[in-house]
C-alpha cells in the first residue's frame, strides 16, 4: 500500500540516480574518512536539507489546499535572527529557540491571515513574502552578520554517526512530522479540512485551529531550514538566504504527488521529491554542466507534473478510455454474432 | 455609493496624503523634476503593472513577468551586440516572443485547469532559464539608437524632465484603461473574474480570453523588459527578481480586488506612484534605510488586502438585508 503510493517517485529517483551515474560513474562512491560518510550521496542528503525541511511544512500546507509562500523569507528572518542572538553573545540555546520562535511567529501571523481574517493563502503568505527581507535586513543592518561559534556552527556542518547534522535534522523531523500524522487522527483531519473545509467544521473539525497549527508548523520547518543555512555558511545573509527555496519546496511537494488542490497527503513522497530535485541539482553540477540549465529543467519538471495532476486531462483521459472500450466491445459484440 | 469605487477613492487620498506629507517636510517634493523622475523610474513597472491588472482583473496571476523582463533585457542586449538588426527589428521579435509566451501559459492555465500561480510559476522559471542560458554576465547595450531614446524627453516648466519611457508609460495606462473599461475583451476579462460559471453563463469564450489575457500580460512584461533595458542600458539576468510581487503590490494598493472581477486601471497607476513615492521620500529622507520599502509596501498591501475584505463583507451583509426586506 504505502509502497503503491510511492513507487513513482522510487522510480523517478532511482531512473536520476542511473542518470547521473552513467554521466559521472563515481556518484554512488561512499568513503569513511575521519567518522564521517563522504561521497555525492551523503552531499545530496546533506545540501537537500533545506529543501526537505521545508517540503515537510509544504506538504501539511498543501493538504489543506493552502500554500504557504513565505517560507523563503521567513529562512532569511530566522537565520538572521538566530546569527544576531549568536553575534551578541547569547549562547547557543537561546538562539536557536529564538529562530525557532520568529519561525513560529510568522507561521502564527499567516494562520490568522488565512484561518481568522479568510484571506487565500497565496495572497496572506505573499504579505510576508513581500515584507520578509526587509525584516531580516534590519536584524542584519544590511550585512551579511558573520559569526565564529562551533556549537552553532554544528547544526551546518558537523557528523553524528557519520551523517551529516543536516541530514539528521530533515530525516527526524519528517519521520516526527509523518508519525504524528499517522498515528494519530490528526492526518486524517487536514485531509479533511483540505477536502472541504466548510463540511469538516459542520462535522466537528476545529479546522481554523487546525489551518493555523498548519502554517506555524511551515513557520518552524522553515526556522529549521534556516538554521541550518545559517549554520552552514556561518553568517546571515538576508538577501540569498532562502532566495527561490519556496519554490523548490512546492515543486518538491507536487513531485510527490501531492494534489496542489488538496487533501491526501504523504510526507515521505514530499521528500524523495526534495531529494529528486537536488539529485538534478548535484547531478547537473557533476556532470559538468552549467548550473543555468536547472531553471529550465525544473520548468519541464513542474509542466509535466501540471499534466500529470490536471483533473481536466484526468477527465478527458476517462472518456476517452471508457469510449475505447465500448468501441472494443462493440466491436467483440459484432465478431460474436 | 459605489462600493466598488471604494478602494480607488480611498488609494487617492491615500496617495495625496501621502505627498502632502512628504511636501511638508521637504517642499522641493513637489517640483517638476522630481515627478518627471517618479515617472520615469517607474515607468517599467507601470507597464507590467498594466498587463498584471488586466490578469488579476480575469481572477489569475501572472509571477512569471519579473523573470520574463530579465530575459527581454537579455535578449536584447545580446542580439544587438551579436548581430547588426536595427534595435527597432529585434523590439518587435521579442514582443513576439514575449505575447507567444503569455499566450502559451494561458492556453495551458485554460486547458488543464490547474491554478495560474503554478503554470506562471514554471514560465518564471523558464523565463529567468532562459535569461541565464544567453548570458550570465551583465551584457552594456551600446547602439546610437538607445542614446537617441535615452536622450530623449520633454522639458517640463521648472526644468523637470519628462522622459520617453516616462511618456509611454502613461500612454499604456491609458490604453490599458480603454482596454479593461471600454471594449467586450474588457468586459468578458470582467466577468471571468466575477466568477467562471457565470461567465459561461453569460456567453463570454472563457479559453480565448484566459490566453488573450495572458498574452497581453506577456506582452507588457516584454515591452517593460524594452523600458528597463533602456532606462539600465544593458541586459542581465539576475536583474527584477521579485518585480512580480512589487506590480501585484501595486495592482491591489491600487484598489484591484485580488480575487479578480473588481478594479480599475488608472488606480494601478496611483498604485505604483504610491510605491515610487516611499522610494522617492527615503532618498530624500537619507538615514532611513532602503529595506523600509518592503516593509512599508508589504504593510500597505494588508491594509488594502484587510479594506477589501471589510469592503466585500459589507456589501455581502447589504445584500442579505435587501433580500430580507423584500
Amino acid at each position: 500500500m504505502l509502497l503503491k503510493r510511492i513507487a513513482p517517485q522510487l522510480i523517478a529517483l532511482a531512473a536520476l540516480v542511473l542518470l547521473v551515474t552513467l554521466v559521472y560513474p563515481g556518484f554512488l562512491d561512499i568513503s569513511f574518512n575521519d567518522g564521517r560518510l563522504v561521497g555525492p550521496v551523503v552531499d545530496v542528503l546533506k545540501r537537500g536539507a533545506p529543501v526537505a525541511l521545508l517540503a515537510v511544512g509544504m506538504t501539511l500546507v498543501i493538504a489543506t489546499r493552502g500554500i504557504d509562500l513565505s517560507v523563503g523569507t521567513t529562512m532569511a528572518i530566522c537565520g538572521a535572527v538566530a546569527a544576531w542572538a549568536i553575534a551578541s553573545g547569547w549562547g547557543l540555546a537561546p538562539a536557536l529557540l529564538l529562530a525557532l520562535a520568529a519561525g513560529g511567529i510568522a507561521g502564527l501571523w499567516n494562520g490568522l491571515l488565512v484561518a481568522v481574517v479568510g484571506i487565500q493563502p497565496f495572497v496572506a503568505t505573499l504579505i510576508l513574502m513581500t515584507m520578509g527581507r526587509g525584516i531580516a535586513q534590519l536584524i542584519t543592518e544590511g550585512r551579511i552578520l558573520t559569526f565564529n561559534h562551533p556549537g552553532f556552527a554544528f547544526f551546518g556542518s558537523g557528523t553524528i554517526l557519520g551523517l551529516p547534522v543536516p541530514a539528521w535534522l530533515w530525516l527526524l523531523t519528517g519521520a516526527g512530522v509523518a508519525l504524528l500524522m499517522r498515528r494519530s487522527a490528526l492526518g486524517m483531519l487536514i485531509e479533511a479540512t483540505g477536502i472541504n473545509r466548510r463540511a469538516s467544521a459542520l462535522a466537528g473539525v476545529n479546522a481554523t485551529v487546525l489551518l493555523i497549527a498548519v502554517y506555524v508548523a511551515s513557520g518552524l520547518c522553515a526556522a529549521l531550514a534556516g538554521i541550518v543555512v545559517t549554520a552552514d555558511i556561518r553568517g546571515a545573509d538576508a538577501n540569498n538566504s532562502g532566495l527561490w527555496l519556496e519554490l523548490d519546496a512546492i515543486l518538491a511537494v507536487v513531485i510527490g504527488g501531492n494534489s496542489l488542490l488538496g487533501g491526501r497527503f504523504s510526507i515521505l513522497a514530499a521528500l524523495l521529491g526534495a531529494l529528486i530535485i537536488q539529485t538534478i541539482d548535484t547531478g547537473i553540477l557533476l556532470a559538468g554542466f552549467p548550473s543555468e540549465y536547472n531553471l529550465v529543467i525544473k520548468a519541464a519538471l513542474v509542466l509535466v507534473i501540471l499534466v500529470l495532476q490536471s483533473p481536466r486531462i484526468a477527465a478527458e483521459w476517462r472518456i476517452w478510455r471508457k469510449s475505447q472500450r465500448a468501441s472494443r466491445e462493440a466491436l467483440a459484440e459484432r465478431s460474436r454474432t | 455609493m459605489n462600493t466598488r469605487a471604494l478602494p480607488l477613492y480611498a488609494t487617492i487620498v491615500i496617495f495625496l496624503l501621502a505627498y502632502a506629507i512628504c511636501w511638508l517636510q521637504f517642499p522641493a517634493m513637489l517640483s517638476t523634476r522630481v515627478i518627471g523622475n517618479l515617472l520615469t523610474d517607474n515607468a517599467y513597472l507601470g507597464i507590467v503593472a498594466v498587463g498584471m491588472t488586466l490578469v488579476i482583473l480575469s481572477g489569475g496571476i501572472d509571477l512569471s513577468v519579473g523573470s520574463v523582463i530579465a530575459f527581454s533585457g537579455v535578449f536584447i542586449a545580446v542580439l544587438l551586440r551579436d548581430s547588426s538588426l536595427h534595435p527597432l527589428v529585434v523590439f518587435a521579435m521579442l514582443l513576439a516572443l514575449t505575447t507567444a509566451f503569455g499566450a502559451a501559459m494561458g492556453f495551458l492555465i485554460h486547458r488543464l485547469a490547474m491554478p495560474a500561480f503554478i503554470v506562471t510559476l514554471a514560465g518564471m522559471f523558464l523565463a529567468r532559464g532562459a535569461a541565464y542560458m544567453l548570458s550570465i554576465d551583465s551584457v552594456p547595450i551600446t547602439h546610437p539608437f538607445y542614446e537617441t531614446i535615452q536622450d530623449a524627453y520633454w522639458l517640463m516648466p521648472g526644468k523637470g524632465r519628462l522622459r520617453l519611457i516616462g511618456i509611454l508609460m502613461l500612454l499604456i495606462v491609458l490604453a490599458g484603461m480603454i482596454i479593461a473599461h471600454k471594449t467586450r475583451f474588457g468586459a468578458s476579462v470582467y466577468a471571468l473574474g466575477g466568477g467562471e460559471a457565470t461567465a459561461r453563463l453569460m456567453g463570454v469564450r472563457q479559453g480565448r480570453t484566459t490566453i488573450l489575457v495572458y498574452a497581453f500580460s506577456g506582452c507588457m512584461a516584454g515591452l517593460s523588459g524594452i523600458v528597463f533595458s533602456i532606462y539600465t542600458g544593458s541586459g542581465y539576468s539576475l536583474a527584477t527578481v521579485g518585480t512580480e510581487l512589487t506590480a501585484i503590490a501595486a495592482v491591489v494598493i491600487g484598489g484591484t480586488l485580488l480575487t479578480g472581477g473588481a478594479g480599475y486601471m488608472f488606480g494601478t497607476l496611483i498604485g505604483v506612484l504610491t510605491m515610487g513615492l516611499i522610494q522617492t521620500y527615503i532618498v530624500f529622507d537619507g538615514t532611513l534605510s532602503s529595506w523600509w520599502t518592503r516593509i512599508v509596501i508589504g504593510i500597505l498591501l494588508l491594509v488594502f488586502i484587510l479594506l477589501q475584505k471589510g469592503l466585500l463583507k459589507l456589501s455581502q451583509s447589504r445584500l442579505i438585508e435587501a433580500a430580507a426586506d423584500r
